[in-house]
């Protein structure tokens, strides 16, 4: 199917490409070897996984097989071409994209690269990682466990999943339960993790409803290992609750994450912008923030400022 | 990316006349503001009644607060009753454009950040990229030889400035004119080795830019006498120096709980006999190998924290010596050719620039190597999607660089927990209840860099 679609596909009228590629993927019957090729984006995996769906060969013979079948079928429904690349149906939890160079729909590609498809595995946006971890931090984790147990909670209360990648553990705290979890991170004989290092904040825009994430780094000097401690909120309710009155020393890092991304740390003793002026419009760190600039001409060309010049991302 | 461009920037406009902490009202000299607001009112009730309440801002253009730094401090005739640190003056967003750059280009921002050890900078940005692309054991030993080498090298011109500075602030002016002699040396190893006295951008994802010029090592080992021989004149300056013991004793006073709490590290940490020292502890860049001590000292105070930074540069000498008894030939970047910077750096007739027999081989010979310069240069590499945090020792404490990759050729999100920006929320317990003067000796002794603290 995909031997002869390109050439015509940017010259498709975008509703019928829209009907055709929505049709496709409701009735499409490899949704299921989709989610199978890719449980839950595991941190073992290559993070990025680049599959042509046209001609490459061993990739999945029979998901091949299933695309070619439901191409066919979307293709009778409907003479149109999907100007939206071909590929198996990826999980709706993993947002992934099509195409490369800026060969997204309608733009007349005709190179193929248009129909590359780069799944998303990033561990932030995955599920828990399966123990067993790495030694240490198995051992962490028990204790983590055991410390949550003789507080009267336990790991599915507190956490919304444990991450392990890169040899670094993070426990992904759910957003009402971080004070409490931090207090016994700092107090507990097992864990004393006694500093916090900071907090930073990342802003995903495509994750609806977890916009904003803050990350917490935590160093227990005692037992000399470091634990990340990350908090989801939305981006229609940032408020996450400060961890100041546990660790002082997140006192300017909660403030600066304020004035970075806008989460609001409920508690805080002075939430005040700390980098930029006190009447400064907006939270800079923000994706949806422009970066600004001015394009520069140098011998009669002229170069775009850094945020219009094209991106692989 | 196209869809987060979306401006909701919105710059404030001249319209908003009522402000609601400085009104104005016209009158024939001109515009008068009344100012309102904050604890305005607090403190002009407590001058009505007639206590006697100063408040001074001291910075930020202030040749004793390191750059940009404000402080404002309440006073009690001399004694500090209240002290508070205003930042951001110096802030650069340097964060947010390294979201714009290649991986590869993020390491000539991230180098200006903390001006005085720019190659700290490099080293924590470049281990967590490396970390993400998971070759942290494919870096040639060469490679991390030179890196630890010149973050050594760079902890002394780190600490001389420090100390220089310091001195001065105090009035020991030899100890700053001594001190930035011995600093223009070490610069000018970094100027003979990377090119560049500061910023450089030489330790780059996969290794270093280049490998060390001829002659270099014997310029080290030359530095290496001349610094052992001078180094000890600090301590003839300072140690046992009445004028500089009476400054510095029992000033800056914060004990080992309030390090913790406020999460101090690096000499601060040390002053109070804590033995804390990320190369030791959670060592990175093969510091494991490296035989050198960890100097504490026990008062707490800016005088322990002068002698463990004097001691701690005769301690990154030694480290630089047995990385000169190290260096064996080799690569100086990763071999897989899918990250390593293709290019290396030669001089020509019309200076530096890329040597003339790489670009004899991509022209002329090699097609396939010039489509992987051309990829890497225009495009980066892609490092696979997660965050790391890694945290190394800076001369002022744990620099930790938190980043982001969302699986693209540029970062998602790089943050830098740098210790400037942690270490100055002590000032108000150094220095509350102290002497205006002390306040400028206790700053002085954390040692902050406004460029790493702002970013």
């Amino acid at each position: 199917m995909s031997e002869n679609d390109d050439p015509q596909s940017g010259t498709q009228r975008p509703d019928e490409v829209e009907e055709a590629s929505r049709t496709r993927a409701e009735t499409s019957p490899i949704e299921q070897p989709g989610k199978a090729a890719e449980p839950g984006g595991g941190p073992d995996e290559p993070s990025k996984e680049e599959v042509t769906t046209g001609g490459t060969p061993g990739d999945g013979e029979a998901d091949e097989a299933t695309a070619g079948a439901d191409g066919d079928e979307a293709e009778a429904e409907d003479e149109s071409l999907p100007a939206e690349p071909e590929g198996p149906v990826l999980p709706p939890e993993h947002p992934s994209r099509r195409g490369m160079f800026g060969a997204y729909g309608g733009s007349g590609d005709t190179s193929g690269y248009g129909r590359l498809v780069v799944r998303d595995t990033s561990p932030v946006r995955g599920g828990s990682t399966p123990r067993p971890w790495a030694d240490e931090l198995e051992q962490l984790g028990d204790d983590v466990s055991a410390a949550l147990q003789e507080a009267g909670s336990s790991d599915d209360e507190a956490f919304e999943k444990v991450v392990v990648h890169g040899g670094q553990v993070t426990f992904f705290v759910r957003r009402e339960r971080l004070a409490k979890v931090a207090r016994m991170f700092r107090d507990d004989p097992a864990l004393r993790f006694e500093m916090c290092m900071g907090v930073n904040g990342v802003h995903y825009p495509e994750e609806t409803g977890r916009e904003l994430h803050a990350v917490y780094q935590l160093l227990s000097i005692t037992h000399n290992r470091r634990v990340n401690l990350e908090v989801v909120c939305p981006d229609s309710d940032p408020h996450i609750p400060s961890i100041v009155s546990t660790y002082p020393s997140v006192n300017w890092h909660e403030r600066e994450t304020y004035d970075f991304f806008g989460i609001l740390f409920d508690g805080h003793p002075a939430l005040t912008r700390i980098q930029m002026p006190d009447d400064w419009p907006g939270h800079p760190q923000r994706k949806d923030y422009p970066l600004g600039g001015i394009p520069v001409e140098y011998k009669g060309a002229t170069i775009e400022p850094p945020d219009e010049r094209r991106a692989y991302n | 990316m196209s869809n987060y461009q979306d401006v909701t920037f919105t710059p404030a406009t001249d319209d908003d006349t009522a402000d609601p902490y400085a009104g104005v009202r016209e009158t024939t000299e001109g515009p008068v503001y009344t100012v309102t607001g904050q604890d305005w009112d607090d403190v002009a009730a407590a001058a009505a009644a007639g206590e006697e309440r100063i408040v001074v801002n001291m910075g930020p253009q202030h040749p004793s607060t390191h750059g940009v730094l404000r402080l404002i401090l309440e006073l009690d005739g001399e004694t500090v009753t209240e002290a508070r640190c205003g930042i951001g003056y110096l802030h650069t967003g340097i964060e947010k454009n390294l979201e714009y750059r290649t991986w590869t280009q993020g390491v000539t921002f991230v180098t200006r950040m903390d001006y005085l050890s720019p190659f700290f900078n490099e080293a924590a940005y470049v281990l967590g990229v490396e970390k993400l692309l998971g070759v942290t054991d494919e870096i040639p030993d060469r490679a991390n030889v030179i890196r630890v080498m010149m973050m050594e090298l760079n902890r002394i011109s780190s600490h001389l400035v420090c100390i220089a500075t310091g001195g001065m602030e105090m009035g020991a002016l030899t100890v700053m004119t001594n001190g930035f002699r011995e600093r223009e040396r070490t610069l000018d190893l970094f100027e003979l080795i990377s090119g560049l006295r500061m910023n450089s951008a030489y330790i780059r994802p996969g290794g270093v830019a280049q490998d060390l010029p001829p002659g270099a090592v014997e310029s080290v080992r030359e530095y290496l006498r001349w610094m052992w021989d001078h180094i000890g004149e600090y301590e003839a300056f300072c140690n046992e120096n009445p004028i500089f013991k009476g400054r510095t004793v029992g000033v800056g006073y914060l004990d080992l709980a309030g390090c913790m709490a406020l999460g101090l590290t690096g000499p601060v940490l040390r002053s109070t006999g804590l033995p804390w020292d990320l190369r030791k502890s959670q060592p990175y860049c093969g510091y494991e190998t490296y035989d050198f001590d960890v100097p504490t000292w026990d008062t707490c105070d800016s005088y322990a924290r002068f002698r463990i930074r004097v001691e701690e540069m005769k301690e990154s000498l030694k480290i630089v010596e047995q990385c000169l008894d190290r260096l064996e030939p080799g690569p100086v970047m990763i071999g897989d050719k899918k990250i390593a910077w293709p290019a290396q750096l030669a001089i020509g007739s019309d200076g530096m620039g890329n040597s003339l027999d790489h670009i004899r081989h991509i022209m002329g010979e090699s097609m396939e190597a010039l489509i992987h310069h051309f990829k890497l240069v225009t495009e980066g590499f892609r490092v696979p999607a997660g965050e790391v945090y890694l945290p190394i020792e800076s001369p002022r404490g744990e620099l930790g660089a938190h980043v982001v990759s969302d699986g693209g050729t540029r970062p998602w999100r790089t943050h830098f927990r740098d210790p400037s920006f942690n270490n100055l929320q002590a000032v108000p317990a150094m220095c509350e209840g102290s002497m205006v003067a002390d306040v400028i000796v206790a700053v002085a002794s954390i040692d902050p860099v406004m460029g790493g603290c702002d970013r």
